[in-house]
């Protein structure tokens, strides 16, 4: 393993983050806060929904953001670096294994997704304070839920991202994205789809269920939510398929 | 301590059209009763190749012969379908990291890291390979003064034009040092000033002992700059030696294409019996490529033997020996095609 290549490809990707910062800000957190304060403050303010449900809601707006981050900051830049300029190309010839420049986009979406989600939830408690009720109760259980909420998200962003055409994109959010986003339990607990019993079981291929779910647990555990234990399960799972489902897809995609 | 390449019977079949290479391949589609036939391309078709440590040595041939598929195996970037190839020592396709670490791509078609600025490209370009800070800012900034890009280092290259993404791409391959260089079409779209830039410095750089394998389809860039040459095409290699070598192959060394109002079938073997004529070919219905030991010296005797059987000559064009009409004899086409 070639830490120094592997480094340098971070560093690349941390540069051009860097780069791109006020648009990268605009495009994390403007939709995850717009939503929090309509929903969690003019929606409750107006007496259309109970208080409560802003300790409900940040939760879920906190998973949404993290796996929208990380799959947009993996899957975006290979689907423009394959298309036909193959920028990717100098690193596919960096003296490093293929795997390898595949997982360091992985962790650089990983960071990315942890960093959104940890700065949507203090600003999301700013806007919607005073009455909203959360906070970390298990540190580790905690560490372990965003850790693997951001693999989830930064590994579907590399089987998305190696799996797609530039033209396809706007279908990837069509059909992939806005279902997953509205049938993961992130505006309602998955206890609420109590009175829908295919959809409650449907839901559960769903991994931003377990990540909504997950988020919940370990930050208003007051409102019922899956086993911590089924929902950390659930997330291994789904981050090694969509891992694997990632790798192949990235060697189909590097090498003719 | 230079480095060769070596390939051993390279069979690349394509079921789908490359993503690099260009068009021109043949087609083979294998129809089986009322199954939709997949087409297959075969890009390689048993290419092996000792290409000796410190040689610049090229691939010519027309687009589609094969030229950049074999470097895309010979880089890592393309799974041979059989065959094996090696940088010095290293299996291309069983240890990629050791041989990506003694090579340098230069690409057919501009592949630039479009987030970076030129400089910012070198620097984390030399940063994949290991070298230590100092080392990659003394070395981008002599590349850059090099290769006249000084000026631009610190803009984004999405707004450069084609020649100057094309020096970049070369300084580039050239950033880690390695032993040795790909150039895939390295002249294609450069003005003929910059080419002459180019040419010596991949004259220097083989001059520090690497090895260079370029693909050409440009005759004078082959005969110039390379000690040895194959000449490709429909993924075999038809020719191999140093440009002499191969010119000297050529029957009689100058070419006569000769074009006729009318010809009659007689008239082709009637030119055969003039003296220093050593090979005559029909080509294109009307026309008919003379192989000879002379040039002009030929022509009132083909005009006056051409009006005896009732031929009129309409166009005759000379040319000395040449890798061009090597290519010609060959395969009957012109490498232009």
């Amino acid at each position: 393993m070639n830490w120094k290549a592997f480094g340098a490809m971070l560093a690349r990707d941390a540069h051009v983050a860097r780069r791109n910062a006020i648009q990268l800000f605009f495009q994390t957190f403007l939709q995850p806060l717009l939503f929090v304060f309509i929903f969690g403050r003019v929606m409750v303010g107006s007496g259309y929904m109970p208080p409560q449900y802003k300790s409900l809601l940040l939760p879920g707006i906190a998973a949404i953001s993290m796996t929208f981050t990380g799959i947009w900051a993996v899957a975006m830049p290979l689907i423009a670096e394959f298309q036909w300029t193959r920028e990717i190309e100098d690193r596919l010839l960096a003296p490093i294994s293929m795997n390898w420049i595949a997982i360091e986009k992985v962790i650089a979406g990983l960071l990315q997704a942890l960093v959104s989600g940890l700065v949507v939830l203090p600003l999301g408690w700013l806007i919607l304070r005073p009455g909203i009720e959360i906070g970390i109760g298990d540190p580790l259980i905690f560490t372990v839920i965003i850790l693997l909420v951001g693999a989830f998200s930064a590994c579907g962003g590399l089987a998305l991202g190696c799996s797609m055409n530039q033209q396809h994109i706007g279908l990837m959010f069509s059909m992939v994205i806005t279902p997953m986003i509205f049938f993961g339990c992130t505006y309602y607990p998955w206890s609420a789809l109590e009175k829908f019993p295919i959809l409650r079981w449907a839901v559960l291929v769903n991994p931003l269920v377990y990540a909504s779910e997950g988020m919940r647990a370990s930050l208003a555990p007051k409102f019922s939510h899956l086993p911590v234990a089924a929902v950390i399960g659930a997330l291994a799972f789904f981050d090694l398929l969509l891992l694997w489902i990632g790798l192949r897809q990235f060697e189909k995609k590097a090498v003719s | 301590m230079g480095v060769g390449v070596r390939t051993q019977d390279l069979h690349k079949v394509f079921n789908s059209p490359p993503p690099m290479a260009a068009g021109g391949i043949v087609m083979r589609a294998d129809a089986k009763g009322a199954k939709a036939p997949k087409p297959q391309i075969e890009a390689v078709d048993g290419i092996s190749l000792e290409i000796r440590a410190g040689e610049i040595f090229g691939l010519l041939g027309p687009n589609g012969a094969g030229k950049s598929t074999t470097i895309g195996v010979l880089t890592t970037r393309v799974r041979p379908t059989s065959g094996q190839a090696w940088i010095g020592e290293h299996d291309v396709w069983q240890e990629q990291a050791a041989v990506k670490r003694l090579i340098g791509v230069v690409p057919q078609r501009p592949n630039l890291d479009f987030s970076l600025t030129a400089r910012e490209i070198l620097i984390f370009h030399g940063a994949y390979f290991g070298l230590g800070s100092k080392q990659r800012n003394e070395r981008a900034d002599a590349l850059l003064d090099k290769f006249k890009l000084t000026e631009r280092a610190n803009q984004m290259t999405r707004g450069f034009s084609g020649g100057m993404m094309q020096r970049l791409s070369i300084a580039r391959a050239m950033m880690h040092d390695p032993q040795v260089l790909f150039l895939d079409e390295p002249s294609a779209g450069l003005d003929p000033q910059t080419r002459i830039l180019l040419w010596e410095i991949i004259r220097e750089y083989h001059q520090s002992g690497k090895t260079v394998l370029l693909t050409t389809h440009n005759m004078e860039e082959a005969d110039t700059l390379c000690e040895r040459l194959a000449i490709v095409d429909h993924g075999h290699v038809i020719a191999l030696g140093s440009p002499k070598e191969l010119k000297a192959t050529i029957p009689g060394g100058f070419l006569l294409r000769l074009r006729f109002g009318n010809q009659t079938a007689d008239l082709l073997e009637r030119l055969k019996s003039l003296s220093g004529v050593r090979e005559v070919k029909a080509a294109d219905g009307t026309g008919a490529d003379i192989y000879a030991d002379r040039g002009g010296s030929l022509i009132p005797e083909i005009a006056s033997m051409a009006a005896s059987s009732g031929a009129e000559l309409s166009d005759v064009h000379i040319s000395e020996p040449s890798l061009e009409n090597l290519f010609l004899h060959h395969t009957g086409r012109s490498l232009r095609d």
